[in-house]
């Protein structure tokens, strides 16, 4: 497991770094004027135009500029936007309002994604097959901006207020998560599927289990293995994936700040936001991967 | 083990050796049936699949030839018409207009609509086959050469796979084309393509990887070579049919899945923008007059929601009919 | 495997001798519905086994020796599997017409399997020990402690070496003899009546093999259990064997006890199998084969289904399939010749 563990985490420094570097070349890197078109319609203040330039040390050879982005990402420094509000400042506000969405739309995926999954893997082909099946289809083609659209319209639903209670959550938790929930569905059930006719199931028969714990604990355990790893890397991505659906409810998390954020036309901002849920993503990415060691016996040590 | 012992000639060690190639017991009436006979005799018999590439075709007609459908002019405006609903008795008849009725300057949603399947085809037409060029040669790369190409290559491509789709392009697309810029429409297009490309590369590369490297440990493949057959052979005769299939597959689901980000960005406004005619722009235009003018809308979004559907279904029919375990 | 012993102990009732049998197969009849069409794979096997003996089913893959196994035990994947007649009487109760809570307990309690391929048949994210101990603690009520404990004493009892230490172990960390060590463990938790070995040592190594066999052989002998040894190794058979079934698609073609199978056989397929073990005598020359290949169940060869395959094959073989007939009371085989062949000198 240490070994592993040792082994993941090095393998990632090199894409975090890629990434990173990636994010910072488009951003600050790339030749000519970095602030061009960064505060919108009007030229930026030259007030802000000398914090950046000191913050980042944009006068400064390119490989110094990379590194000194770096450590100020790192160190949780990322700028001001044009009218001088800390980026920083702003992601602290945000980012509990994210977390409580993502969780939301996590366990709406997990509690009626991995029960429609497990329903439709043990009665294949049934009619409750079919019917989820067609459902899930429909969920998965349906871009979430129109999902949520559709929904806030038809259910005339309010913006979520600014403190975000849970409550007002559920909504667009759910539409959130829609996506994922029907992609959670159709991976317990092929799984399901795929591992009943598993050797060890036939030996958990052949023991003289009750069903319940043939399929409860047997079945289900191994099914679930990329199930839940799948959940972990969709907490990563919702994060950044809010956009939409905060935007569209008006919920102030990292999305809904992206949302205004571009339509408002501040692209540094923006560039910057984008940094931090990479980041994120990287780091969930690892912890899942790990996870997944743990999850299932035989990767430790191979 | 697991499967059951039907008439499996050549499944266990049998205690003696038995000599092949003599009498058959009955006479062999099946043909050979390759992978892909066999697929498609499954999927000619599944409704999903037919409605599923039917749809498809006429997507592909309205994206070709727009014209067939509609003989308005989408850019049209007419303030004198702005957000009259839909003309429920002019439909299914050619030439008229206001099918869907007209959004805020007063241009036909209908027209809009038909012309609106052009960009999200050729956006994720071109962004596939793309991802299909450069993950595909990379992958031969990869598989081919091994060590440290494989290894750079991996590395490489997992930097991209590291961005986020929607943010990744979000960040691409507002460095080169920020968000109040009005970039001419071949140049919009060809950007969004290329972002698709540059984030969806690493995940074809990765399966024309494995289709190179399970190949290279075929028997034939090992004599092919022993005879000296050069690697531009081997790839076109032997591993390029292995990768076919998975390539097909997850082509199609990512064909409907770069329709769907497509009208995303553009929603988002850093995608395609006007003078493009796109899904994602009307569904963006209509969103301060949904409870108003839901019409605007609509529309757009139902055609999305069927062309994204039909490209996901028609992946999932065709994995399903290709991957025997599931059945 | 390279020479043959037979086995010389006593033998213990080749017809049982009492009436009811503790598990008796009447008649079974199973097939597989497939897409291409219906494979009848068991057509009215009988046979049984009385506490204390070995019953050696033999035969090549497809012949329906292993589903036979999976039909008496319960598990046979259905569909495509479809039980279409006949009676699995354990105990004198009939496991085909009882009700799923009474077979489930038999399972186990009653009859206990042991698999193949343990690397697969043993749950690959538990440990041995959870796998072990969860038989005492679900069908036993006992509690984890006291199931840990018992899982102890098996492990111990096949010879595991570190016993206690190697309960918190998975499957993949085992050595290929000592799983299938933990497979026979797990099948002798409950205490078993009737053991189901099929195929038990297949995937393991020669010199792993035999340990597998002697063990199985000494448990069997100190829990008088009954046991079905499922196996197409002539090799392994005639050293624990008491009586032997000779399958071939899908019928019993010969059944004896394995001093009269290996000293007289009386069915050209038997002799055919005998005819292409290695033999030491007769080093260097060339190995005897059988010709052809096992039939294709969805096409069964008409009359005798050995016809195509059988050097002493005649006309009427294409066209009746032969009844399995007693020989001297003692055997039975099923070809138009058995007669002739008991007859031989």
């Amino acid at each position: 497991m240490g070994r592993y563990a040792l082994r993941r985490l090095l393998q990632a420094i090199p894409v975090f770094i890629g990434t990173t570097f990636l994010i910072w070349f488009l951003v600050w890197g790339l030749p000519g004027d970095p602030f061009a078109g960064r505060c919108g319609e009007r030229q930026c203040p030259p007030a802000y135009v000398q914090f950046m330039t000191d913050k980042f040390g944009l006068d400064d050879p390119l490989p110094v500029q990379y590194l000194n982005y770096l450590t100020n990402l790192l160190r949780g420094e990322f700028g001001q936007t044009f009218n001088g509000t800390e980026i920083g400042d702003l992601l602290a506000q945000a980012f509990p309002v994210s977390i409580k969405l993502a969780l939301v739309a996590v366990a709406a995926e997990a509690l009626i994604g991995i029960t429609a999954g497990v329903l439709t893997g043990l009665r294949r082909g049934s009619f409750i097959d079919n019917l989820v099946l067609v459902s899930t289809l429909v969920l998965i083609a349906t871009p979430i901006f129109v999902i949520g659209l559709v929904a806030r319209y038809s259910l005339g639903l309010a913006s979520v207020s600014p403190e975000a209670p849970l409550v007002e959550l559920i909504i667009p938790g759910l539409i959130l998560g829609s996506g994922s929930l029907a992609y959670i569905t159709r991976l317990t059930r092929v799984n399901l599927v795929e591992n009943r006719r598993a050797d060890y199931v036939r030996t958990a028969v052949a023991k003289g289990l009750a069903p319940s714990r043939v399929t409860g604990v047997h079945l289900l355990r191994n099914s679930m293995i990329p199930v839940v790893t799948w959940l972990g890397l969709d907490l990563g991505s919702l994060m950044g994936g809010a956009i939409v659906t905060e935007g569209i409810f008006n919920i102030r998390g990292i999305g809904g700040l992206l949302f205004d954020s571009i339509n408002r036309r501040q692209s540094g901002v923006v560039v910057s936001i984008v940094a931090i849920l990479v980041l994120v993503y990287l780091i969930v990415n690892l912890i899942v991967d790990l996870l997944y060691g743990v999850l299932d016996p035989r990767i430790r040590y191979e | 083990m697991s499967s059951p012992e039907v008439a499996t000639p050549t499944a266990e060690a049998a205690p003696m050796p038995v000599t092949p190639a003599v009498v058959e017991s009955a006479p062999k009436k099946d043909k050979p049936r390759s992978l892909w006979t066999d697929a498609w005799y499954e999927l000619r018999r599944k409704p999903l699949f037919v409605i599923s590439a039917i749809m498809i075709t006429i997507f592909v007609l309205m994206a070709a030839f727009p014209s067939l459908f509609s003989s308005v002019d989408p850019q049209a405006a007419d303030l004198n018409r702005s957000l009259t609903p839909p003309d429920f008795g002019s439909w299914f008849q050619f030439g008229k207009q206001g099918q869907f009725g007209f959004d805020l300057q007063g241009k036909d949603i209908y027209a809009r609509t038909i012309y609106g399947a052009r960009a999200s085809i050729v956006v994720g037409l071109s962004a596939v086959l793309g991802n299909m060029l450069l993950g595909g040669t990379f992958g031969i790369l990869s598989g081919y050469l091994g060590g440290w190409t494989d290894t750079l290559l991996a590395r490489f491509g997992d930097i991209f796979l590291g961005l986020p789709f929607v943010l990744g392009a979000l960040v691409i697309l507002s460095t080169f084309a920020p968000v109040q810029d009005s970039p001419s429409a071949l140049r919009i297009t060809s950007l969004v393509i290329m972002t698709f490309i540059a984030l969806g590369w690493p995940s074809f590369a990765r399966i024309m990887r494995a289709a190179v490297l399970s190949t290279k440990q075929l028997d034939y493949v090992h004599a092919a070579q022993a005879l000296g057959a050069r690697p531009g052979r081997v790839i076109f005769r032997h591993v390029l049919p292995n990768a076919i299939a998975p390539m097909v597959v997850v082509g199609t689901i990512t064909l409907g899945g770069y329709i769907g980000a497509e009208a995303t960005l553009s929603f988002l406004g850093v995608g395609l923008r006007e003078p493009v005619v796109s899904w994602g722009i009307m569904i963006g235009d209509g969103r301060n007059y949904m409870e108003t003018a839901p019409y605007i809308m609509a529309f757009p979004a139902a055609f999305l929601a069927i062309a994204v559907l039909s490209f996901v279904m028609l992946g999932d029919a065709v994995r399903d009919a290709l991957d025997p375990k599931l059945r | 495997m390279s020479d043959i012993k037979v086995k010389t102990a006593p033998v213990q009732g080749v017809n049982g001798g009492s009436a009811s049998h503790l598990l008796e197969i009447e008649n079974l009849h199973v097939e597989f519905r497939t897409r291409d069409g219906v494979a009848k794979v068991i057509n009215g096997v009988s046979y049984h086994v009385d506490a204390g003996e070995t019953l050696a089913v033999l035969g090549e893959s497809g012949s329906g020796k292993s589903v036979t196994a999976q039909t008496i035990m319960g598990i046979l994947d259905t569909p495509p599997g479809f039980v279409t007649g006949g009676s699995i009487r354990f105990r004198g109760k009939d496991l085909l017409t009882m009700g799923k809570d009474e077979r489930r307990l038999v399972r186990g309690e009653g009859i206990a399997m042991v698999f193949q391929d343990a690397l697969s048949a043993l749950n690959p994210v538990f440990t041995v020990g959870f796998q072990i101990a969860e038989l005492f603690r679900k069908r036993r009520g006992m509690s984890r402690a006291d199931g840990y404990k018992r899982a102890t004493e098996l492990l111990d009892l096949v010879k595991i070496p570190a016993a206690k230490a190697r309960l918190r172990d998975f499957p993949h960390q085992f050595s290929g003899g000592m799983r299938q060590r933990v497979m026979i463990a797990m099948a002798l938790a409950l205490d078993p009546e009737v053991l189901i070995a099929d195929e038990p040592t297949t995937a393991l190594d020669v010199t792993v093999q035999a340990q597998i066999m002697d063990l199985l052989a000494e448990i069997r002998r100190d829990r008088n259990m009954g046991m079905i040894l499922i196996t197409h190794d002539l090799g392994v058979v005639a050293d624990v064997a008491d009586r032997i079934a000779v399958m071939y698609a899908g019928r019993i073609v010969e059944q004896a006890d394995v001093h009269n199978l290996y000293g007289k056989p009386c069915h050209p397929y038997t002799l055919a199998l005998l005819d292409s073990l290695p033999r030491l005598d007769l080093k260097g020359q060339e190995l005897n084969t059988i010709k052809g290949l096992p039939p294709n169940l969805l096409r069964v060869p008409s009359g005798c289904a050995f016809h195509p395959r059988c050097q002493m094959a005649r006309d009427i073989c294409s066209t009746q399939r032969p009844a399995l007939i007693e020989l001297g009371g003692v055997r039975s085989s099923a070809c138009h010749f058995a007669e002739e062949l008991y007859g031989r000198e």
